[in-house]
């Protein structure tokens, strides 16, 4: 009864603060569909974080969400909201099934930022894994719940969380096109462009702080960095014909580019605040999309040197390039994941477009998607999503699978088209 | 009497000016128009015959070789077909007569495949173009060859119909 009624009243006020914050939310019509789950998974119960309506966002709701999505927990229940100050009988939860407890709690502060602390429990050892305590800024909170969603991650299986991580990708409603930047779950959506002339190729800056992307808005592609925070923007690239594929050097001094000032498209290498322009490759094909190794030794990118495009790779400073697929015809759009062993790219296989992982250690290959108009893929920075572009029922819709295959999930918009993902970089 | 020579004296000046105007004029098109509207016969005194001072620019001739602007491609090609050539020639002569125009070339893809990879052979479509244009003389100068790839479809459909409207690249003059 207590408990009904402290909902209810939570629920109210939490209803009052979403008003205020509807504005902000306006753009926030990102809906996720989770269509696979990994076997193995976790079971893990995940409490409601005592007092936590105190805040515009429920804490535990996406701390739940980001876990579940993830496809290596099994979320059960508590029923209850528990304090990470309350006693836990570990018994208990062990019996429901539970291997692990996440409990916690909201407190606003008189400054007016929120206190949110947490534990993690290990009901089988019986002992405390981990915990964390933030304060964060009001517009934080959902950060706040990213960031113990990661730390939960991390403690039960041993790699980076990927939660409190950001997404850029690009929306066409209409005639307008949207660079837009949310969280990687689709919430917290920020306009960071906005054009009536298409918008391709975002690309997150290493330290997070900028994206480069090819605006059409001067009736031809053009290369542009934007800061994030400080909306300056900066042409990198506008040669005569086009500019495109940007993609940043690991220490984001400089973008390997796609220029084709002397005809064809050839790779160059730019200053990330333009000029110190530099040839890499010289044939009369095509060579574009380039990525830089996460080592910043090697360049990946397309070319039809062959015939048919195929991707390659080269010295960062240019030289003699070596193929890297084989399997079909056609294969573009090369993304190296940050351990630099797994190659994403699309394939062409019986007319369809789809997803594939390569291990680059013995060439074998993973088909990871089931639609037929798949493209522009990037990977999560643990390495463990590759999140991309696909098409359901003639609307572009993003897509993340786990790099083994086992996990998918969807992310898609009410109104118009969602395309070019690109996943944003761990932030310090 | 006053009367019989004054449209006399029109149906000579409309003659004189149609004649003015043939001999001044270089390009086809205008002499048709002009010789069908002095065939009228018996109501020829109504005949209004144009004159054509040659300050309009022929591009804006709806029916001239130059209102021709478009180039379609086969599936997976960017080899200019043969029919392109005579339209690709009255571009070359305008250009080169017209040195202060400018021209876009602007290369275009259907839907299939990558935006970026689209985009490179859109390219080599508008580069087809332009080095055709270039055989004929018309100064680099003058000339841009972009690409749109697959973004800006002028068919949205998903059809064979659309995507061969698509394959294509347009001359946008400045």
């Amino acid at each position: 009864m207590m408990n009904r009624h402290f909902f209810r009243f939570d629920f109210f006020r939490l209803l009052a603060l979403l008003g205020l914050f509807a504005a902000a939310a306006a753009h926030a019509q990102l809906r996720i569909e989770i269509s696979g789950v990994g076997a193995n998974q976790i079971p893990i119960a995940i409490a409601a974080f005592a007092d936590e309506g105190v805040a515009p966002q429920q804490a535990s709701a996406i701390i739940k969400a980001d876990l579940a999505r993830s496809g290596y927990f099994k979320i059960i229940d508590t029923g209850v909201a528990i304090s990470e100050t309350t006693p836990v009988k570990y018994s208990d939860w062990k019996s429901r099934g539970a291997n692990a407890l996440v409990v916690g709690s909201v407190q606003r502060l008189a400054d007016g930022r929120f206190d949110v602390r947490y534990k993690l429990l290990d009901t089988l050892a019986g002992s405390q894994l981990s915990g964390l305590a933030m304060a964060v800024q009001p517009q934080f909170t959902r950060l706040a719940a990213h960031k113990i969603a990661d730390d939960i991650y991390e403690k039960l299986l041993g790699a980076r969380g990927a939660f409190a991580t950001r997404v850029a990708y690009v929306t066409k409603a209409g005639s307008e096109f949207r660079l837009e930047v949310a969280d990687a779950d689709g919430e917290g959506v920020h306009v960071a462009l906005r054009s009536n002339e298409p918008i391709i190729s975002p690309a997150w800056s290493p330290d997070g702080t900028k994206v480069a992307y090819v605006s059409f808005e001067n009736k031809k592609p053009v290369v542009y960095v934007q800061d994030l925070v400080s909306r300056q923007r900066i042409v990198v690239a506008n040669y005569k014909g086009s500019n495109s594929a940007p993609a940043w050097s690991p220490d984001g001094s400089r973008l390997a580019i796609a220029l084709a000032r002397d005809g064809l498209t050839q790779v160059y290498l730019v200053n990330a605040e333009g000029g110190g322009l530099r040839r890499l490759t010289n044939t009369n094909a095509i060579d574009t999309e380039p990525q830089f190794s996460a080592d910043g030794q090697s360049i990946y990118f397309t070319s039809d040197r062959s015939g048919g495009p195929q991707i390659y790779r080269m010295p960062a400073d240019g030289g003699e390039a070596r193929r890297v697929t084989f399997q079909g015809g056609y294969n573009i759009s090369p993304r190296i994941s940050p351990d630099g062993r797994t190659l994403a790219y699309i394939s062409r296989r019986e007319g369809r477009f789809q997803l594939y992982a390569m291990d680059l250690a013995n060439g074998q290959e993973l088909r990871l998607s089931d639609t037929a108009k798949d493209e522009s893929p990037s990977f999560s920075p643990n390495g463990k999503y590759i999140m991309y572009a696909t098409e359901t029922g003639r609307r572009g819709s993003l897509e993340v699978a786990s790099v083994d295959g086992r996990t998918k999930y969807r992310l898609s918009t009410q109104a118009g088209d969602i395309r070019e993902p690109s996943w944003g970089p761990f932030m310090k | 009497m006053q009367k019989l020579s004054a449209s006399a004296f029109i149906l000579c000046s409309a003659l004189a000016l149609a004649a003015c105007s043939s001999t001044s004029l270089n390009d086809k098109a205008p002499i048709e128009d002009l010789s069908g509207k002095t065939t009228q016969g018996a109501d020829g005194s109504r005949t209004v015959g144009t004159v054509d001072t040659q300050s309009t620019d022929p591009l804006k001739d709806a029916k001239g070789a130059l209102a021709q602007r478009s180039f379609y491609f086969d599936f997976d090609s960017y080899v200019l077909k043969a029919e392109a050539q005579p339209v690709i020639e009255a571009h070359a002569k305008y250009l080169s007569a017209n040195k202060g125009r400018k021209v876009i070339i602007q290369g275009n893809t259907d839907e299939r495949g990558g935006r970026e990879y689209n985009l490179a052979l859109g390219q080599k479509r508008a580069e087809a173009v332009r080095k055709s244009l270039s055989l004929l003389g018309v100064s680099d100068a003058q000339m841009e060859a972009v690409s749109f790839g697959k973004e800006k479809p002028k068919a949205q459909g998903s059809d064979e119909a659309s995507w061969s409207e698509n394959r294509r690249a347009d001359l946008a003059y400045q």
